[in-house]
């Protein structure tokens, strides 16, 4: 066995300890009737010919291409020193701080993610990771319904699909309701979350609101109303959630500046490759009055029987493994390591570095506005964005494929992961971030140019 | 209050200087943010600490070393199955063809990726015998909650609406009760047998028209093959339920047991502990689920698909109805499942045998040590599988030393502790789960400390209760820590620079 110490005289020193012949007589436990048919597997693969097969799959993949993809996850420039605190082994194979005494590395490393995280939010209370970004979501929509003892919740159709689908299957699982706040159809605002439609829904009596959830920027890449949303929220007795990219709070306003009670989120971003969809870091934030909902884990700073400063698991009697079946979540262990490249991440690049992050995304993406206009193509929607826009483009599916071919990944077909949205129908939603090159634009723009004529 | 020692570190913040660090990529044009509205501009920048890259690496470097871990020392965790977490494994994950692929990339750019998770599907229904795998839970207990969905819906679209009961065992971690409650469905705690295992008849007392599911955790979290295991899904399937088995003790049972051989309809695998995907310090793990004909038409959406011609694709938006639905953002934690992938290749059909023989023969050695040193209690002497129960209530009653003493002093002696109080059924429990991968020198070294402290509770019993004394720090005031709790740092104003534009 590849890892395994024991030599032969080993296992036999064991099994004479316990006096017996053969290992099988360890399962003699399990009821003949139950014992399995042997494993038809592969035999065992030494190291070497297990990294040319894996080299080989890895290289079918195409990472090379002049890539406008975001749509939930982000390249971003990541500082080789990440990694290589990621791969100490005192990080990464040791496991939840049970034994604080030594564990006060891994604690700290939270402590400090909860404090970065909540000065990226403005909101004091941080989890210690969730999922992603849709299932810290769906675990949002959830604390509404437990804090307010109402069972509605209302999430924006601007809000990522994936993101709404998750809602629905944990609302769903709980037995809640879970209603659409539709898009404005036309005008400035169009497709930003429709105002007068949320008052609707939030006026309807029989059927109280425990939450609203709104994205910023939106799934479509838009600015969307924030504080009137929020402000509307609580008017109804209902709590605000935020689904927010935490690169774009270095410039944008902060949850804790609009109100939202919760915000929810997809830490990727924060120096986390995209690695087909994970591990990744779900953000969880909420303010202090919501501390008992909040699910996941907290850390603490306290200080040990000589008055050392320290740092410890806390607020447990939330938690599966004191509450049982009255849990705030069955959640358990999550993400840390993951939450430890995102503080890794923003410690590396500090308060300016992150604002240059966000502020080329910005730059890159009017860049690619203007390129794709001098070829006739229209952004779909007017106001205003961040680093991520939806165009219009005939044909949009066919022409996202020839583009492939000719080494541009153009962005996501909306149509594919949104088929119930007309107005959205041959768009494609294209997304810049600073590792976004001239070069890359400029081919985006040539063989479109090229494809549609 | 102070962070003096050797190791301790300041907080980030605490080291951060105005106008250090930067420089790690390039400024953004001036007026790059100009047309943005104002109200949507955030009016401070965040409070991030300033640090240049050895003030960081520094920091991490030191906070790593405060941390035990698989790489440092034995950590024989019970239920957590903390093996060594294979080297190899890290690299394939760093892999730019994995790791920069994007998850909404179109099939034709990610059939590595794919094939990958596809060929990882079919290992998991061979070990576990069942029919089809979903990869898309992040963990265990997301693991467990898209199982018990799926189990929601398969009833609920015979129209059989009445099922409100999960029927669990008391001995069950918190996250099967929990479970049961996020997946709207009521908990009814069984009590376990004087033996350990499944009490038949208190099962067949709790089955009823109105049980949608019992969840088993098989080997138990005692340790212990449920024998009676047969029985229990026989019954469970004669009143229209459902049999869910929790596989975090799946190390215990490769090539000797396979659920779905055995009538389990649904189960959640933990690569974090069976197939060495790092513990992290606590995630990311990953939690596929294996399930049989029943629950197949419901697993999570999207499935990875295998055509005709050998390509593989994504399931599209709405493609299969009945399934339940997204689990989360995207299709898997793919950067885990490519190490559990690596694991499972690196050992085939043999070495996942051997594991297993190896894993209990250890856990069944130590235990026959601790026994013959007639200091601890074992509550359950026969045959164990990969972990077992000792107990210190004999050490408790004649010295006052309780378990948590125990497990501190352990640390003073270079080990991390069992998990203890763990199940809750047994008195002053201490789980020991060595794993395969630890030596006959270090479980006789283990062996020895435990013996040890036994001793020393006798002629020394306050050291114990006062350790650990050689960590970093010594016992935490966690009463103070959640009366007034600190969860974050607050920068003064004026800590950092503001903004050049």
């Amino acid at each position: 066995m590849a890892y395994g110490p024991h030599t032969p005289a080993d296992r036999r020193r064991m099994l004479t300890a316990l006096g017996m012949q053969s290992a099988d007589e360890l399962f003699a436990d399990i009821p003949p009737a139950l014992r399995s048919t042997p494993l038809r597997l592969d035999p065992p693969e030494p190291e070497q010919l297990l990294m040319g097969r894996l080299a080989h799959m890895a290289g079918r993949n195409r990472v090379d291409l002049a890539s406008f993809l975001g749509a939930g996850a982000y390249r971003h420039f990541s500082p080789p020193l990440v990694d290589q605190i990621l791969l100490r082994g005192e990080w990464y194979t040791a496991y939840t701080p049970y034994q604080p005494e030594v564990s006060q590395g891994t604690l700290q490393s939270i402590y400090e993610y909860e404090s970065l995280m909540a000065e990226l939010t403005g909101l004091d209370i941080v989890s210690a990771s969730h999922y992603d970004g849709a299932a810290a979501t769906a675990e949002a929509a959830l604390m509404t319904c437990r804090a307010t003892g109402r069972r509605r919740v209302l999430v924006s159709r601007a809000v990522h699909p994936h993101y709404r689908a998750v809602v629905r299957t944990y609302v769903d699982g709980a037995g809640l309701d879970l209603e659409d706040i539709p898009l404005v159809a036309d005008g400035p605002l169009a497709g930003t979350t429709d105002l007068a439609a949320l008052d609707r829904l939030l006026a309807d009596a029989d059927h109280p609101t425990a939450g609203v959830i709104l994205a910023q920027p939106s799934f479509y890449g838009l600015l969307e109303p924030m504080a009137e949303a929020g402000s509307r929220a609580h008017a109804a007795g209902a709590l605000f959630v935020a689904v927010v990219e935490p690169v774009s709070l270095a410039v944008l306003a902060p949850p804790g500046a609009y109100g939202a009670d919760i915000a929810a989120g997809e830490g990727q971003a924060l120096g986390i490759p995209a690695q087909y969809g994970g591990p990744y870091l779900g953000i969880l934030a909420c303010t202090e009055p919501l501390v008992r909902q909040i699910p996941g884990r907290l850390v603490g700073m306290t200080t040990d029987v000589d008055g050392k400063r320290a740092y410890v698991m806390t607020l447990q009697a939330r938690e599966q493994h004191i509450r049982r079946e009255k849990a705030a979540s069955n959640i358990c262990t999550n993400q840390t390591l993951l939450a430890l490249a995102a503080s890794v991440w923003l410690a590396s690049l500090g308060p300016h570095g992150l604002r240059d992050v966000a502020a080329h995304g910005a730059s890159r993406a009017a860049e690619l506005e203007a390129a794709l206009a001098a070829i006739g193509i229209e952004r779909v929607h007017p106001g205003a964005y961040l680093n991520e826009f939806a165009i219009r483009v005939p044909n949009a599916a066919a022409v996202h494929h020839t583009l492939l071919a000719r080494g541009v990944l153009a962005g996501l077909v909306i149509e594919d992961a949104v088929p119930d949205e007309p107005s959205v129908a041959d768009a494609l939603l294209v997304c810049t971030t600073e590792v976004t090159t001239s070069d890359d634009i400029a081919a985006f723009a040539r063989e479109l140019e090229a494809v549609l004529a | 209050m102070s962070a003096s020692g050797p190791r301790l570190q300041p907080t980030l913040f605490e080291l951060s200087k105005p106008g250090r660090g930067g420089d790690k990529i390039p400024h953004a044009p001036k007026g790059a943010l100009d047309r943005l509205p104002a109200e949507h501009r955030r009016a401070h920048p965040p409070g991030l600490p300033e640090l240049n890259e050895p003030d960081v690496v520094r920091h991490y470097v030191n906070l790593s070393q405060l941390n035990h871990a698989v790489d440092t020392g034995f950590y024989p965790l019970g239920s957590c199955t903390m093996k060594w977490n294979p080297k190899v494994n890290e690299w394939a994950a760093r892999l730019p063809g994995f790791a920069q692929l994007h998850p909404m990339a179109p099939d034709d750019v990610a059939q590595g990726t794919l094939q990958l998770l596809w060929e990882l599907e079919q290992m998991l229904i061979e070990i576990s015998g069942m029919r089809a795998v979903t990869l898309q839970p992040a963990a265990g207990a997301h693991g467990e909650l898209t199982g018990v969905l799926m189990i929601r819906a398969y009833h609920e679209a015979r129209g059989d609406t009445g099922r409100t009961d999960v029927l669990v065992p008391d001995s069950a971690h918190g996250t099967n009760p929990a479970t049961a409650t996020m997946a709207g469905l009521r908990t009814v705690s069984i009590k376990a047998a004087a033996d350990g295992g499944i009490d038949l008849d208190a099962f067949r007392a709790a089955l009823s028209p109105t049980t949608a599911a019992v969840m088993i955790t098989n080997p138990s979290t005692m340790g212990l093959f449920e024998s009676r295991v047969g029985e229990l899904i026989e019954a469970v399937h004669a009143v229209g339920a459902l049999a869910y088995m929790d596989g975090a003790n799946l190390n215990a049972i490769l090539g000797r047991f396979k659920p779905g051989e055995a009538g389990f309809d649904v189960m959640h695998i933990n690569t974090h502990k069976t197939f060495s995907t790092p513990h992290g310090g606590g995630g990311p793990g990953a939690g596929p689920v294996a399930v049989g004909d029943k629950l197949a038409p419901y697993l999570p959406a999207p499935r990875v698909v295998r055509e005709a011609d050998g390509s593989f694709r994504l399931e599209r938006v709405g493609e299969r109805p009945t399934s339940i639905g997204r689990m989360r953002s995207f299709v898997g934690s793919t950067g885990v499942l490519v190490r559990a992938y690596a694991y499972l290749r690196t050992h085939g059909a043999s070495g996942l045998a051997e594991i297993t023989d190896d894993a209990v023969l250890a856990a069944n050695y130590l235990k026959s040590l601790l026994a013959a040193s007639g200091v601890y209690d074992i509550p359950f002497p026969g045959v164990c599988k990969h972990e077992f129960i000792a107990s210190a209530t004999s050490i408790k009653k004649q010295t006052g030393v309780r378990t948590l003493d125990i497990a501190k002093r352990l640390l003073d002696h270079g080990f991390h502790a069992p998990t203890v109080y763990f199940p809750l059924t047994v008195d002053e429990a201490m789980l020991i789960e060595p794993t395969e991968t630890e030596s006959i020198e270090t479980l006789d070294a283990f062996a020895n400390a435990l013996v040890e402290i036994a001793r020393e509770a006798a002629t020394d019993p306050e050291t114990i209760k006062t350790a650990p004394h050689t960590a970093a720090v010594r016992r935490l005031d966690e009463a103070g820590a959640a009366r007034n709790p600190n969860l974050r740092w607050r920068p003064a104003v004026g800590d950092w620079t503001p903004c050049p534009d």
